[in-house]
């Protein structure tokens, strides 16, 4: 049996990533190197960012710096304010709220530094206030509340939830 | 303004005009905000998601400069053919066009910009440009941006700037990306070279997908992928140092085909012509090759017959839903390959 001697379709480093392709009529085998693999799912992936595998990045980071029990307890982590879990956003790739940042601070820091190679903005801060927005998450919740005060026509409570957060948006 | 009328038009960033035009197609920057007040869109219920629309949709209204300039299009409520349109036109993204729930688009008249609500963030403005200045779109988004931002809270943080729904656009939110037209640096196979250097110094670089996810050869985009720690101005900066490395590297490579291989070169961009001039049925991927050629001979000065607003145009006029717009019907794939031929047929031979 021959081990591996395929080569690249775009290179002449040996192919070690077989893609099958089946977005169009019939199934197309890609044989590819590791860097033009990369290329390729990058492009296949989302025609409009450049950084598609997050979630992928992140698990694989996880991988080499967690234990399978440490990592199960932090996949049950969950978010306050949104209820996003640890599991849920390395698996999709997107966080919940803005709360997120705050709340998995530590987690997240890994990963942010291995993709912008920095942990510190230095740009543009809104013109009003360049403070931290954090305390205003209190209204994700209180709308959230209001929201399943109305789903059971619990009114008068909703009617208070929408009192507290007129009250935060007026301040 | 409805879609329809936006069909025979073309944006003011296809006019062919502006710095380094003959290689650069168009350059974009992109902000990503959130609203401080709400969660990310995934943890969105419906009922958030039509009060973010209202309220972005309020806080551009106090925009006074923007009565006449600005149209709504609900997203949510186009048909399949009408989202492929305004993705073609590159207006919305793929992932607003095929997203689900309330979400919407305002559109500027002139085309220069879009802000592009419920998207895989609140907000996404948008501002694209014929040409290659990135610091006069900087300005402009930037402006926008600080107009917007007088009317809500944009979710911030002291350390990490501004917050996104994915980690990959923390910090200035800010994606910029230039779209070159690299015909002599393919057919050199100088291509994958000049490319692998641009991924070291961390700027993505891509192809342009046509239908099917088929490579349609000589266009690439280049893009920034950190947008954390360093400034705007900073990115934006890298890009313009870079580019222009990229610009010589095909002009260099035009020359060298305008003396090594001439007559090839003037059979190739010919022959190319003649199919896009005669014939009676053409897929997208072969009009954007064709297309490809035709435009580096009219900058190299073997056609002089042809105008480059007139490529420009057609490149995004010959896709599948552009063409559908203007012939006013949803066409089979067969009847759109007859019906490009046409288009282009009548284009170029007036
Ligand atoms: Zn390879
Ligand atoms: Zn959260």
């Amino acid at each position: 049996m021959q081990v591996n001697t395929m080569k690249c379709q775009h290179c002449e480093k040996p192919a070690t990533f077989h893609i099958t392709e089946l977005t169009g009529n019939t199934p197309e085998e890609l044989h590819l190197c590791e860097e033009h693999a990369r290329m390729y799912l990058m492009q296949a992936d989302q025609p409009e960012e450049p950084v598609p595998t997050i979630a992928g990045a992140l698990a694989q980071h996880l991988k080499i710096s967690q234990t399978a029990e440490e990592l199960s307890s932090l996949d049950q982590e969950s978010c306050p304010v949104c209820g996003i879990t640890f599991y849920e956003f390395r698996h999709v790739g997107r966080l919940g709220c803005p709360h997120d940042y705050v709340h998995f601070e530590q987690e997240l820091e890994p990963l942010i530094v291995n993709v912008h190679g920095s942990t510190a903005h230095v740009g543009k801060k809104p013109e009003q206030g360049s403070t931290d927005t954090d305390a205003r998450t209190e209204l994700i919740q209180l709308r959230k509340q209001m929201q399943d005060a109305i789903a059971k026509e619990d009114y008068e409570k909703a009617s208070e939830m929408r009192d507290r957060i007129n009250k935060i948006n007026n301040e | 303004m409805s879609i329809d009328e936006l069909a025979p038009k073309c944006g003011e960033w296809l006019k062919g005009s502006g710095p380094e035009s003959d290689i650069v197609i168009s350059s974009r920057i992109r902000l990503a905000r959130n609203l401080a007040d709400f969660p990310f869109i995934r943890k969105c219920s419906d009922t958030d998601r039509i009060e973010i629309e209202n309220t972005l949709h309020k806080a551009v209204a106090k925009i006074d400069s923007w009565q006449e300039r600005v149209e709504y299009v609900d997203v949510s409520d186009l048909s399949e053919l009408d989202r492929q349109f305004l993705m073609e036109r590159q207006l919305i993204s793929r992932e607003h066009s095929e997203g689900s729930g309330a979400r919407s688009v305002a559109i500027d008249s002139s085309e220069q910009f879009s802000l592009m609500i419920n998207e895989e963030d609140h907000l996404r403005i948008q501002v694209m440009q014929s040409g290659f200045d990135l610091h006069t779109s900087y300005d402009f988004i930037d402006q926008i941006d600080n107009l917007i931002e007088q009317n809500v809270n944009f979710a911030f943080h002291a350390r990490l700037g501004y917050l996104t729904a994915c980690p990959t656009n923390v910090g200035t939110g800010m994606r910029v990306s230039v779209m070159l037209h690299l015909p002599a640096l393919v057919m050199t196979r100088e291509i994958d070279r000049v490319l692998r250097s641009m991924t070291k110094i961390n700027l993505a670089v891509r192809g342009l997908y046509g239908e099917g996810s088929q490579a349609m050869g000589d266009f690439y985009q280049i893009s920034n992928q950190v947008t954390l720690g360093r400034s705007e101005r900073d990115l934006i900066d890298q890009i313009s140092e870079v580019v222009p490395v990229i610009i010589e590297y095909e002009r260099n490579a035009r020359a060298f085909l305008k003396q090594e291989s001439r007559n090839e070169l003037n059979d190739k961009v010919k022959r190319a012509l003649g199919i896009l001039n005669s014939a009676e049925s053409i897929s997208s991927e072969e009009t954007m090759h064709l297309l490809s050629s035709v435009r580096m001979g009219v900058n190299l000065g073997i056609l002089d017959n042809v105008q480059i607003p007139t490529i420009n145009k057609l490149f995004i006029h010959t896709q599948p839903a552009h063409l559908q717009k203007l012939h006013g019907m949803e066409l089979s794939s067969a009847d759109r390959n007859a019906a490009r031929a046409q288009h282009l047929r009548r284009s170029l031979q007036n």
